[in-house]
């Protein structure tokens, strides 16, 4: 069977009738019409022309503060009369194109895309030449050692990159540690079990994010704080005990009902706050994981595939809540190495 | 104007004896007088589909002009700073100077709001233009021999115009592009064995980092323009080469093109499409708002907003990683989170693969590898183009998943519900589209044989003696019978040899055997067209029906059920 897979040969049941006779256009039979258009075309362009007259007006007069039907005055102006402006250019153009030029179709003939059978002969000649006379199949050992040579380039170009960013460090770990308390992320207070009442839900983060050094300036700012703020953040909740089946190891993990939970999806990472009172689900509105916050932060619905790390609580002196340890679960979305560094901290602890 | 016009020869004109100087210097130094002889009266055929990959050549213009105005005054840097502008509510609030300048743009610089909306808009309308005209070429076929080179060349605009939307959306360091970066960071670690590697060392450190907004800026406005601008002119270049695909039609051929030429016509009606393009964006810059940056605030990782949605061509990659079940494995003690990098990282390479590889998997099952220049309707090739509205069934549920959030909310519908319709519909929908298109290209074949073989419904209804009534029918004009059997004929199929013609059991059985069932598959069902035969017969039959008590005349086309006479 030939690969080249031909229709049946049959003549066609109807014959090409060949182009159609050409039709005028009213512009083309009658001036009249023809001055009509080229005056409705002209007025187009006028008035185009007139419209960015007009930005250059608005963009004076029009103070940048100013609202027009509920949008910003300028934005509306210049858009108004730079995109109608250019709009009437543009319909002008083609209608001209359509109305006024020459409208009779041309017919150009097509070649084949492949070049003709002598020309590709003549290349591969040349090209024959072109390696017989550098000798590139002759001198192996030059070609070799150059080709080598070129290989080894790369290297310089990869290891060039490395400084794009330090190796992979710290991902088990985050700033929260024994003692640390946790603090309203707005205001930045410390919270007290009094302060929660059942069923509230409290957005908060390491004590730390507000801590200010002996001038009174805060001692995380800038990308270091987004930095620790993407990895620590938490929420706090409070429900009635008897709602919590906490797992083992875990009963005194929360204080009367106040449990805390890292507040970055493990799904990839979007701070989770969609909270449903009654049922103690936690939804991420990224993608939808819901989270089972009285059965230890399980996953039952959407695409993450971890529980949401929980935080140890306990209570300092002055009865705050504070952190007994950093995470025992990795936080955040997973990474290669996960597994690994979970193992370490389950060692350690 | 009438044809008979007579020119006059250009030496002679007022501009013709001014330019020749200048020109003939340009052409004694640059010798351009050859390139141009050729092309400045190439001929292009027209028709409005061909206008689509027009629209995405000229947002990506005015994407350019306003992204150079952009630059005058955005800052790429998440050094953080005061904000002191005229925006009040965030007096003194602390942000990164991405987003300072982004505010002042949109703020304190006149026009600054105006562009950046033109910007956004355009980027829109750019992918959506793409992808539009994507489907263009593959419905009809246009992908076929000698153009697949210039398809692969789309293919890749298409996905690096993604990428670019991405990089800029991702600039202004807002709450929203902060959290889909934040996505962006969660489906890099997902990549087996290296995922960190690649995060710390794209991030600058540990998420976000101070890196991340100036490397993408630098792709957003250097190295990815460079390459889509590179793209582009291959494109536009192998179109020339090739010529424009036409569709057929009474004296268009495979041999020629039929059209206006580029100059005067086709230059003034492609170059004022442009301005068209512009205006039109701009009308949208000045009229409808888009990415509100000032409603989000500045990216806090602690923070995010419900109802979070990437720009809508990132849509469908969205869905795809919300329908995922949450899979996640460890082997060889590494973790695979197969949840985000399945959806995340092989839908869209998925995508781009099956699209790249499109023309050739259509070669290898028809076989057939010759030149193709005219459209091929997309009826007369059913299974194409039922692939192709599968195709784009599963691209649809996918995008809409990725609004299931708020399709939740506005339909008052339970979210895990809706996750599961669209879970089973993104495998079950493409099916049911395919069977149904199939029918309707088939149902489509036998209309377009009917109106050959018993001609056109004329709307005249005639009294037989016996009292029984008819509609009259009548031949179609000749041209339009022509545009409905200038097609291909359905090859008859073989099955492939066992042995070769020693009586040798042939090499490639087993692959020929697979090629030949989808081959069969390809043109099951498929109607052919009328054979010269059929059309003989067809007239006869016609025929037998004379003495109609009036003669419809060559004028008449049919009338309406108004009675209104109607034109073809």
């Amino acid at each position: 069977m030939s690969d080249e897979l031909q229709p049946i040969p049959d003549t066609e049941p109807i014959k090409d009738p060949g182009l159609p006779e050409h039709l005028y256009r009213p512009q083309d039979v009658d001036e009249s019409q023809a001055k009509r258009t080229e005056r409705q075309i002209s007025w187009m362009f006028r008035v185009a022309g007139l419209l960015f007259i007009a930005f250059v007006v608005a963009y004076i007069a029009i103070d940048i503060d100013a609202t027009f039907l509920g949008w910003s005055a300028q934005n509306f102006a210049f858009g108004v009369t730079l995109g109608g402006g250019m709009l009437l250019i543009g319909v002008g153009i083609i209608q001209w194109a359509k109305k006024l030029m020459g409208d009779h179709e041309m017919i150009e003939m097509r070649h084949p895309a492949a070049s003709s059978d002598e020309d590709r002969v003549a290349v591969m000649e040349q090209i024959n030449d072109g390696i017989s006379e550098s000798g590139f199949g002759r001198r192996p050992m030059i070609r070799n050692s150059l080709l080598g040579s070129m290989a080894l380039l790369g290297l310089p170009a990869i290891v060039l990159l490395r400084d794009l960013g330090p190796l992979p460090h710290d991902q088990r770990k985050t700033v929260w540690a024994k003692g640390m308390r946790l603090v309203n992320d707005v205001t930045g207070t410390p919270i007290k079990p009094s302060d929660l009442q059942v069923g509230q839900l409290v957005n908060g983060e390491p004590a730390v994010v507000y801590e200010t050094d002996d001038d009174g300036q805060p001692v995380l700012h800038g990308t270091e704080l987004l930095q620790v703020k993407s990895k620590a953040a938490i929420i706090v909740v409070r429900m009635r005990p008897e709602d919590i089946t906490p797992d083992k190891g875990k009963e005194n993990w929360g204080i009367d009902g106040i449990l805390c939970f890292s507040k970055i999806c493990t799904h990839v990472g979007c701070p989770i706050s969609l909270w449903e009172q009654q049922t103690h689900h936690l939804l991420c509105p990224c993608h939808q994981s819901t989270f089972d916050l009285g059965d230890n932060g399980k996953v039952i619905f959407g695409p993450a595939h971890r529980p949401l790390p929980q935080l140890p609580l306990g209570l300092d002196d002055e009865g705050y809540l504070i952190a007994m340890s950093d995470f025992p679960d990795i936080i955040a979305p997973s990474y290669p190495e996960l597994a690994r560094d979970q193992k370490k901290l389950d060692n350690k602890s | 104007m009438s044809t008979t016009e007579e020119y006059t020869p250009i030496q002679d004109t007022g501009v013709g004896k001014k330019a020749a100087g200048p020109v003939g210097w340009l052409d004694d130094r640059l010798g351009l007088a050859g390139v141009a002889k050729k092309n400045l009266r190439k001929v292009f055929p027209e028709h409005w589909s061909f206008m689509l990959g027009e629209i995405a050549l000229w947002s990506f213009v005015v994407l350019l002009l306003t992204g150079v105005f952009l630059t005058l005054w955005f800052q790429p840097s998440m050094t953080e700073v005061e904000y002191h502008g005229s925006y009040m509510p965030f007096n003194g609030l602390e942000m990164s100077q991405a987003y300072k300048s982004t505010l002042d743009i949109s703020f304190d610089i006149r026009g600054g709001l105006l562009i950046r909306q033109i910007h956004h808009w355009a980027a829109a309308l750019f992918v959506a233009a793409m992808i539009v005209h994507m489907l263009r070429v593959f419905f009809t076929g246009a992908y076929r021999r000698p153009r697949e080179i210039n398809w692969l060349i789309g293919v890749g605009l298409f996905s690096l115009g993604l990428v670019e939307g991405f990089a800029g959306y991702s600039l202004p360091d807002d709450l929203l592009s902060g959290t889909g970066l934040r996505f962006v960071d969660g489906l890099i670690r997902s990549i087996p064995l290296v995922g960190s590697f690649i995060e710390f060392f794209l991030f600058g450190g540990e998420f976000p980092g101070d890196e991340i907004i100036p490397r993408l800026y630098m792709a957003h406005i250097l190295l990815i323009p460079a390459i889509l601008l590179g793209l582009v002119g291959a494109h536009m270049l192998l179109l020339v080469y090739h010529k424009h695909t036409q569709w057929p039609g009474p004296g268009r051929t495979e041999k020629n093109v039929v059209g206006y030429p580029m100059l005067p016509v086709y230059a003034a009606k492609a170059g004022g499409f442009f301005f068209v393009v512009f205006g039109f964006t701009a009308l949208m810059g000045a009229l409808l708002q888009i990415n509100p940056i000032w409603i989000y605030g500045p990216y806090n990782p602690s923070e995010v907003t419900a109802g979070s949605q990437p720009d809508w061509y990132m849509g469908f990659s969205e869905g795809l990683v919300r329908l995922m079940p949450g899979w996640e494995s460890t082997f060889f003690n590494y973790t695979w989170s197969w949840n985000v990098f399945i959806p995340g990282v092989g839908g869209l390479t998925t995508l781009f693969i099956i699209l790249g590889a499109w023309p050739f998997i259509e070669q290898w099952i028809t076989g057939d590898k010759r030149e193709h220049h005219l459209l091929e309707r997309p009826r007369n090739a059913p299974v194409r183009t039922s692939i192709g509205v599968a195709g784009m069934t599963a691209y649809g549920v996918a995008w809409a998943a990725g609004g299931n959030d708020i399709l939740a909310t506005q339909f008052h519908m339970d979210i895990y519900t809706l996750t599961w319709i669209f879970r089973v519909a993104l495998f079950v929908a493409p099916f049911i589209a395919f069977m149904i298109t199939k029918r309707i290209c088939i149902g489509l074949q036998r209309a377009d044989a009917n109106r050959i073989l018993h001609g056109y419904e004329t709307g005249v209804i005639e009294r037989s003696p016996d009292g029984g009534f008819s509609e009259r029918h009548a031949p179609l004009p000749v041209g339009q019978q022509y545009v409905l059997t200038a097609h291909d004929r359905v090859p008859v199929l073989e099955a492939p040899a066992e042995t070769d013609e020693n009586g040798v059991a042939a090499p490639h059985s087993r692959k020929e055997k697979v090629r030949a069932k989808l081959q069969a598959f390809y043109y099951r069902d498929a109607l052919d067209k009328p054979t010269v035969e059929d059309v003989h017969h067809a007239k006869e039959h016609l025929g037998e029906h004379d003495g109609h008590p009036v003669e419809l005349g060559d004028e008449f086309q049919g009338v309406s059920e108004t009675g209104i006479p109607r034109v073809h």
